[in-house]
């Protein structure tokens, strides 16, 4: 009830009143939360911290970003049938994995099934060797890290230090026009709850609770027979599958996706998102995430310097002052405000 | 004339212009005092006002064969000569807007004025150039030899062949012998006379000079005719040998060089993984604020510098104030933040996370968003030259023992010491160490402290490597952690081998395939290693914690 009020104030009301310039940002924000709750997914309820969802993130939108390259060829500044970037680099031919990217619909499945599998494989290799904890953390930061490093390269062939920008239209319709952008908002908030629902329906599934046994004691788990690699391995690859989702409707609402989106930094800025929120509270994680890009907004705006010690003080007090997030917080100021007022006299 | 010219030139090569050093012997004070006169009149009859009197005084410098005229003919050569009032020449120097002697180089005060430029026309340049060069040759500095032979080489002016030659045979010195014997064999490779380009082409191959490469291609080359450049099949064949040895020569510098890199990024990444092997294995906890104390001591270092105005002497001085404010700056996180958050590693990241973003702010808004330079103290510029082309920079020599020293001094901590007892024994069983008494949260506080100041070295050693930003330690901080991923965790020589394997690797790789490839493939190798082991190259015998 409440959240389905939630839904329709989000999804219906606020791109009839919002003021035409909010409309990308609130729209960016709503990826934001499909990103976090990706992130919940992994650290809260399987106890993995990913420093490379950022990468994932940025790989859907890099798939996003190379259909809306490829839908305007012909129209760019050098009237080429390749993307302008490559205009300039004097390349020849378009390389081959770019081909097929001018549909639509195989560019959505590619955003979503290439982070898929290289989470997969690299996820198989880490928890195949019981590779877990903070090791874990380093190397998938290494990985993000990795990967950033190469698609800063021109050679790479995805637009290197620029990455990919000039959009012009998603499926026929222009992206500067303000209808669009309110469609684009609705995708997300749409996408927004369906993560959110299947990520109810998965945490709270048979195989949630067993994730969230591995979590907690894996290897009890392991001794009751449940083989905790595969667990781990489907959650992993579920989550970066819908950062990916994340990553491809953030693209056409921003305009630009370029290497700098993949640092390593963003990814642990994902991990402060949930962490405020609450972990293993998938409410939380997209409320972490909406307030810290809020407080970020208008702190960069209204006193620039400041906003990297608010960051960095955020990491600190939370992890010092609230471990369980302001949803923990709510929780335990409610339960004491009831067990006080339920208990009776004595 | 130029027949003239030439014989004057032969005659001083020959013999007449042999370097009279200052202090030439039992002298004739008569002769001498004449050969004096007759250097200052020539050197006045450089400034003379017709172009033939000017090539006159040039032939009798060239007689007289006295490097002291250098300055005055490189002057001449170069517009800087003037003539004053006083009918004496004088050299221009622009840099302080004055007149100097010709011979002794003296500031002349203001008394000649007005000066008069002396011009001369190309023809007299193409006179004086090769005397110049041929009283180089003849000069007392074996630097001016030197480069008077390069100089020559190449001109490649139709006398050069006789003036090296005659040079070749009176010089002494090893290093301006290689010179003038190189210089040699490039005029050479241009001679008619084929078995003297097959000479030459021999000396090329020894010295493996990559200077001759491109004429050495141009000469196994074809016209545009389809005929090749070179018509001598024996010649082609001496060519092609020199090439291969020249390219072979290269290779072998472009790997020492790539090596030493890879040993001084080894040296940086050992540094900060020191650290970070000590209070992981210790703590369990990751700092990622670790590199940010690479960064400051990199800038404890610079403040040192600015301190003490750049003295030579600053090194000495930064290497304890960087070590000893890192370890506070080490201290004080511990004891406010870290300790809290013992129970929680992936909290604990975070946390230091966040203290790493407020660290690298605080540096900006003091010394700037941009990069400062810390300058190498004289005594570490300049490199160690090995081979031809191959200098090893002093820095980097320097870089690399300085590390051997810190991880020699680490491992006696830990090893010797009481307190590394200490250390070793809360490493392996927190508890029972607490039991028997031994301290173990000021245990915690020290080595948090040591790790941190350890880093702060690595942050001088890398100032004198390149620029210091506030960012700087964010570019090392990854590859240290796979460091210590690889080298296991609490492990020194671990951490060593580990440092060693992937600074040299990545340094070797790079040429071939570009940085990126480079760190792609480490890091590729790093997650193939733990599948075969997850405990690192130096794993802890026994019972290991799950």
């Amino acid at each position: 009830m409440l959240l389905g009020g939630a839904a329709l104030l989000i999804a219906v009301v606020i791109p009839l009143v919002a003021p035409d310039y909010l409309v990308p940002l609130l729209g960016k924000f709503l990826c934001f939360g499909i990103a976090a709750l990706a992130m919940d997914l992994v650290w809260g309820y399987a106890g993995i911290l990913s420093l490379g969802h950022g990468l994932f993130f940025a790989l859907g939108g890099y798939g996003m970003g190379m259909y809306l390259m490829r839908v305007i060829a012909g129209e760019g500044v050098y009237r080429s049938n390749l993307p302008d970037f490559m205009v300039f680099l004097d390349w020849k031919q378009l390389p081959w994995y770019w081909h097929g990217f001018q549909s639509f619909p195989f560019a959505m499945v590619m955003s979503l099934v290439a982070p898929g599998v290289l989470a997969l494989v690299f996820g198989w290799f880490m928890f195949r060797s019981r590779i877990r904890g903070v090791y874990l953390s380093i190397v998938t930061q290494a990985l993000t890290y990795a990967a950033t490093l190469f698609f800063f390269q021109n050679a790479a062939g995805f637009g290197g230090n620029n990455g990919l920008t000039d959009f012009k239209r998603i499926l026929g319709a222009s992206l500067h026009d303000p209808g669009t952008r309110k469609l684009l908002y609705v995708a997300s908030a749409i996408a927004l709850f369906g993560t959110y629902l299947l990520c109810r329906f998965v945490v709270t599934s048979r195989l949630g609770r067993v994730v969230t046994a591995v979590r907690d004691a894996e290897l009890k788990t392991r001794f009751c027979g449940y083989e905790s690699t595969n667990y781990k391995l489907f959650i992993w690859t579920l989550s970066a599958m819908l950062c990916a989702l994340a990553g491809a409707l953030y693209v056409p609402q921003v305009g630009i996706i370029n290497p700098s989106e993949m640092q390593p930094s963003n990814s642990i800025e994902m991990a402060i998102w949930v962490a405020v929120g609450g972990r293993g509270t998938l409410g939380g994680a997209v409320l972490g995430a909406w307030l810290v890009n809020g407080g970020k907004s208008w702190l960069t705006a209204a006193l620039p310097s400041a906003w990297l010690y608010a960051l960095g003080a955020l990491f600190v007090a939370v992890t010092l002052f609230l471990p369980d997030g302001l949803v923990g917080l709510g929780s335990k100021v409610g339960s004491k405000f009831r067990s006080k007022s339920l208990r009776p006299p004595t | 004339m130029s027949r003239w010219i030439l014989t004057s030139v032969i005659v001083a090569v020959t013999g007449a212009a042999l370097p009279r050093p200052a202090h030439a012997g039992p002298l004739d004070e008569a002769q001498g005092g004449r050969l004096e006169q007759a250097l200052e009149r020539a050197i006045d009859g450089l400034a003379a006002s017709s172009d033939d009197k000017i090539n006159e005084s040039v032939n009798k410098l060239a007689v007289l064969g006295d490097p002291r005229a250098i300055p005055a003919l490189d002057a001449l050569c170069d517009d800087r000569l003037r003539l004053g009032t006083d009918g004496h020449a004088y050299v221009w120097d622009s840099k302080i807007r004055d007149i100097r002697d010709p011979v002794t180089g003296a500031v002349v005060g203001g008394a000649p004025r007005p000066l008069k430029e002396v011009e001369i026309s190309n023809e007299v340049r193409r006179v004086a150039l090769p005397i110049l060069a041929q009283l180089k040759l003849g000069s007392p500095d074996a630097a001016v030899r030197l480069a008077a032979a390069q100089e020559l080489s190449n001109g490649g002016s139709a006398e050069a062949p006789a003036l090296l030659r005659g040079a070749l045979g009176r010089e002494h010195d090893a290093k301006v012998r290689g010179a003038l014997t190189l210089a040699i064999a490039r005029v050479d490779l241009g001679s008619a006379d084929a078995s003297a380009r097959i000479a030459a082409l021999e000396v090329v191959s020894k010295s493996g000079d990559d200077d001759f490469l491109s004429t050495l291609q141009q000469m196994l080359g074809q016209g545009s005719d389809g005929k090749p450049n070179e018509p001598d099949a024996r010649v082609r064949a001496a060519a092609q040998r020199a090439r291969d040895a020249v390219v072979s020569h290269q290779r072998v510098v472009g790997f020492v060089g790539d090596l030493l890199h890879g040993l001084s990024l080894a040296s940086v990444l050992l540094f900060a993984a020191l650290g970070l092997a000590v209070t992981f294995g210790l703590l369990g906890v990751i700092n990622m604020a670790h590199g940010e104390m690479l960064m400051l001591g990199a800038y404890a270092t610079y403040s040192v510098q600015t301190a003490m105005h750049g003295s030579r002497f600053y090194l000495p001085v930064a290497i304890p104030v960087a070590f000893l404010s890192t370890a506070l700056v080490g201290v004080l996180l511990e004891r406010t933040i870290i300790r809290h958050l013992y129970k929680r590693p992936l909290e604990t990241l975070l946390a230091t996370w966040g203290i790493s973003l407020g660290l690298i702010q605080t540096v900006r808004l003091i010394f700037g968003a941009q990069n400062v330079s810390v300058a190498n103290p004289d005594w570490l510029a300049g490199g160690l030259e090995i081979a031809h082309g191959l200098v090893l920079p002093w820095t980097r020599i320097a870089v690399v023992g300085f590390v051997i020293v810190v991880a020699a001094a680490v491992w006696f901590i830990l090893q010797r010491t009481r307190f590394g007892l200490e250390v070793r024994a809360v490493t392996q069983n927190r508890s029972m160490a607490a039991c028997i008494g031994i301290s173990t949260k000021r245990v915690d506080a020290l080595v948090f402290g040591l790790g941190s100041g350890i880093a702060g070295l690595g942050g001088v050693a890398l100032s004198q490597l390149g620029n210091v930003g506030p960012e700087l330690g964010q570019s090392y901080i990854i590859d240290s952690f796979m460091v210590v991923v690889l080298g296991g965790v609490g492990r020194l020589a671990g951490a060593v081998a580990a440092a060693l394997g992937l600074g040299v690797v990545n340094k070797l790789i790079e040429p071939a395939a570009g940085a990126v490839a480079g760190k792609i493939a480490v890091l590729v190798f790093i997650i193939l290693f733990i599948q075969r082991r997850p405990q690192g190259l130096f794993a802890i015998k026994g019972r290991v914690e799950a």
